[in-house]
C-alpha cells in the first residue's frame, strides 16, 4: 500500500529499487500476495483491457443518448490528417470506443472507475502502436499499468477516486494522471518524471465537476474520456522534456481532496447541476424517464 | 485499496455501484437463499429506483440472483435468461427513511419459505448487507462470514467459538442480535481465513439443537 510519493521515493532509495519494483514490494507486504502474483494479475488486467478495445463500438447494445462517436473518429483518423497527430487521435478513438462499450453494458476494466474506463486503454494501446511494440516487449506495458495503479492508489489513499465524493477530477482526472505517468514510464523509466506528468495533469484538471445528464454515464463522460487523453500525452511530453511542477505531487493530491469536498453535492454525480440541468439536459432526462422509468 | 481494485474490477458497465455492485448483491442473496431462486420481488430504493433503467441495475440484480458474476456478458440478457429458467421476478419501488441511496430489498419465495435481505452498493463495486430476515447486520464480504440463525439461549456463542477455535479459525468480527429474550436471534461471525471451501462450516462440530441454520458466505474473488 502506498500513501504518498515521498513514501515511495524513500522506499526506492533505501532498498535500491526502481519504481515498479518498489510498488510491487509494498503491495506484496500489504496484500500477502507475492510480487510475481501481483505482476501476473496486472498482466491479466492489461489483457482484459486489450479485449475491451477489440469490441466494435455499438455491438453490445445502443447508447441511450450519444451517437457512435468512436466510429466517426476512426473514419476521420484513417481518411484525413488529424490536427492532433497520430497518438492523440488514436488514443481518443480507443477511449471513445471503450467508454461507449461501458455505456452499452460491455465488459470493461474500471480504471480507476467505470466512468473513466476509456482513458488508460486509449493511452496504452495508442502508445503501443506508435512505438511499434512487439510481443517480446509487452513487459514494459504491464510496468506502465503498475505505475498507473500506483498513482491511483496514492490518490485513493490521500483523496478519493469516486465522482460522488470528489467530482469528475477524481475519476477522469485521476485516470488522466495515471495514464500520463504510465506513458512517461514506458518512454524513459524515470520515476520523478512520472510524478511530474501526473502532477501536471491533476493541476490542469482540478475542480472538474461530475454532472451527468439524466445520471447516466454518457453525457459528458464519454467525450471527456475522448478528450482527456490529449492532456495525458502532452503532460507526459512536458515532463519528459524536463518541465517540473512547482507544487509537489503529494500536495496537489491533498489540494484536490479539499477542492472535491468544496464542490457542492449538486455537482457530484447527482445529476442536479451543471450540464445535467441545462435545458437540453433536462429535456433528455424527461424523454428518457417517460420511455423507461418504473 | 489494492492495485487490483484501482485497475479493476473487470465488469459489465456502465457503473461500478449501479451495475457491478448490484450483481454482487444478487449473488449474495442467492447464496443466502441456498438454492435456485424461482420467485423474487426486488424493491429498489433511492438512486437504484430512479436510475436503474439507465445503468442496467435490474439486469445486474437478476443476473446476480441467477449466479452470474459481475464480468459475465450474459448480464445484458439476464432478464430473458430468467424468463427461460421460469424465474418469476418483479420490481417495485420503495421509499424508506434513512435507507442507503443505492439499496435494495430482496424478498425470495418458495412454497415452503420466504427470505428477505437488504443490501447496499456502497461505491466502486463494494457492497454491504444491511439486513437479513429483518435483523440488522453489517456484512461487507471482505472476509468469509458465518451467519448463524438460532434461538436466544445459553451456550450458542461458546459452542460456535469453540468449534471455530478447533478449526484454527480466528474471529475477526462478531455480532449477535435477538428479536427478544428467548426468541429468534442471529449471530454473524467474520473470520480471518484465505480458505473458502464450503466444508469449513460443514465440518464444524456444533450441536444441531443450538441453531436452526448456518450459512457460510465466502469471499467472492475474481
Amino acid at each position: 500500500m502506498i500513501n504518498s510519493f515521498n513514501e515511495i521515493k524513500l522506499y526506492m532509495k533505501e532498498n535500491g529499487l526502481n519504481l515498479v519494483e518498489a510498488v510491487l514490494e509494498l503491495e506484496a507486504s500489504s496484500s500477502g500476495c507475492s510480487c510475481d502474483e501481483i505482476y501476473n494479475s496486472m498482466s491479466n488486467r492489461l489483457a482484459d483491457m486489450r479485449k475491451s478495445t477489440k469490441e466494435i463500438p455499438g455491438s453490445t447494445g445502443k447508447t441511450k443518448i450519444v451517437e457512435n462517436d468512436a466510429i466517426k473518429m476512426r473514419k476521420y483518423r484513417l481518411e484525413k490528417n488529424p490536427l492532433s497527430g497520430d497518438i492523440i487521435s488514436r488514443a481518443s478513438e480507443i477511449s471513445l470506443s471503450v467508454s461507449m462499450l461501458n455505456a452499452t453494458m460491455g465488459r470493461i476494466v474500471a480504471a480507476p472507475t467505470a466512468g473513466s474506463c476509456g482513458i488508460l486503454p486509449g493511452l496504452l494501446f495508442a502508445w503501443e502502436e506508435k512505438r511499434n511494440i512487439h510481443d517480446d516487449k509487452k513487459k514494459i506495458m504491464v510496468e506502465g499499468l503498475i505505475v498507473a495503479a500506483c498513482i491511483g492508489q496514492i490518490i485513493a489513499n490521500k483523496a478519493t477516486l469516486a465522482g460522488s465524493e470528489g467530482g469528475c477530477q477524481a475519476e477522469c482526472g485521476s485516470a488522466t494522471a495515471m495514464g500520463s505517468a504510465a506513458l512517461v514510464w514506458m518512454e524513459c523509466r524515470d520515476p520523478h518524471k512520472c510524478f511530474e506528468a501526473a502532477s501536471i495533469c491533476l493541476k490542469s484538471i482540478m475542480g472538474l465537476v461530475c454532472d451527468p445528464v439524466a445520471g447516466l454515464v454518457e453525457v459528458p463522460c464519454i467525450k471527456r474520456n475522448g478528450t482527456l487523453v490529449s492532456m495525458a500525452v502532452l503532460s507526459a511530453d512536458m515532463a519528459i522534456s524536463g518541465v517540473k511542477s512547482i507544487i509537489p505531487f503529494d500536495e496537489i493530491v491533498d489540494a484536490m481532496y479539499l477542492v472535491g469536498k468544496a464542490i457542492p453535492s449538486t455537482l457530484k454525480e447527482t445529476g442536479e447541476g451543471g450540464l445535467a440541468i441545462t435545458p437540453t439536459g433536462l429535456s433528455i432526462q424527461d424523454r428518457l424517464k417517460k420511455e423507461y422509468a418504473l | 485499496m489494492s492495485l487490483l481494485e484501482i485497475i479493476g474490477p473487470v465488469m459489465i458497465g456502465p457503473s461500478s455501484s449501479h451495475t457491478a455492485g448490484a450483481v454482487r448483491l444478487g449473488n449474495i442473496a442467492r447464496r443466502l437463499w441456498g438454492k435456485e431462486v424461482t420467485d423474487v420481488t426486488i424493491y429498489l430504493r433511492g438512486s437504484f429506483a430512479s436510475t436503474y433503467w439507465g445503468h442496467g441495475t435490474d439486469k445486474a440484480l437478476v443476473g446476480g440472483l441467477l449466479g452470474l458474476k459481475p464480468d459475465d456478458s450474459r448480464i445484458r440478457e439476464s432478464l430473458a435468461l430468467a424468463h427461460r429458467a421460469n424465474v418469476n421476478y418483479k420490481f417495485e419501488k420503495e421509499t424508506i427513511d434513512g435507507a442507503h441511496p443505492n439499496s435494495v430489498r430482496f424478498v425470495i419465495k418458495s412454497e415452503e419459505k420466504n427470505m428477505e435481505m437488504v443490501g447496499a452498493s456502497i461505491g466502486g463495486g463494494a457492497i454491504q448487507i444491511q439486513e437479513i430476515e429483518g435483523f440488522p447486520v453489517e456484512i461487507d464480504g471482505d472476509l468469509p462470514a458465518f451467519i448463524i440463525f438460532h434461538q436466544d439461549k445459553k451456550g450458542v456463542v461458546a459452542s460456535i467459538a469453540t468449534a471455530l477455535f478447533q478449526k484454527n479459525l480466528n474471529i475477526a468480527e462478531m455480532k449477535l442480535k435477538r428479536k427478544s429474550r428467548g426468541k429468534d436471534a442471529i449471530l454473524v461471525i467474520e473470520v480471518d481465513s484465505q480458505e473458502n471451501q464450503d466444508d469449513i462450516f460443514n465440518n464444524l462440530e456444533i450441536s444441531k439443537n443450538l441453531y436452526s441454520k448456518i450459512i457460510f458466505l465466502p469471499v467472492e474473488r475474481e
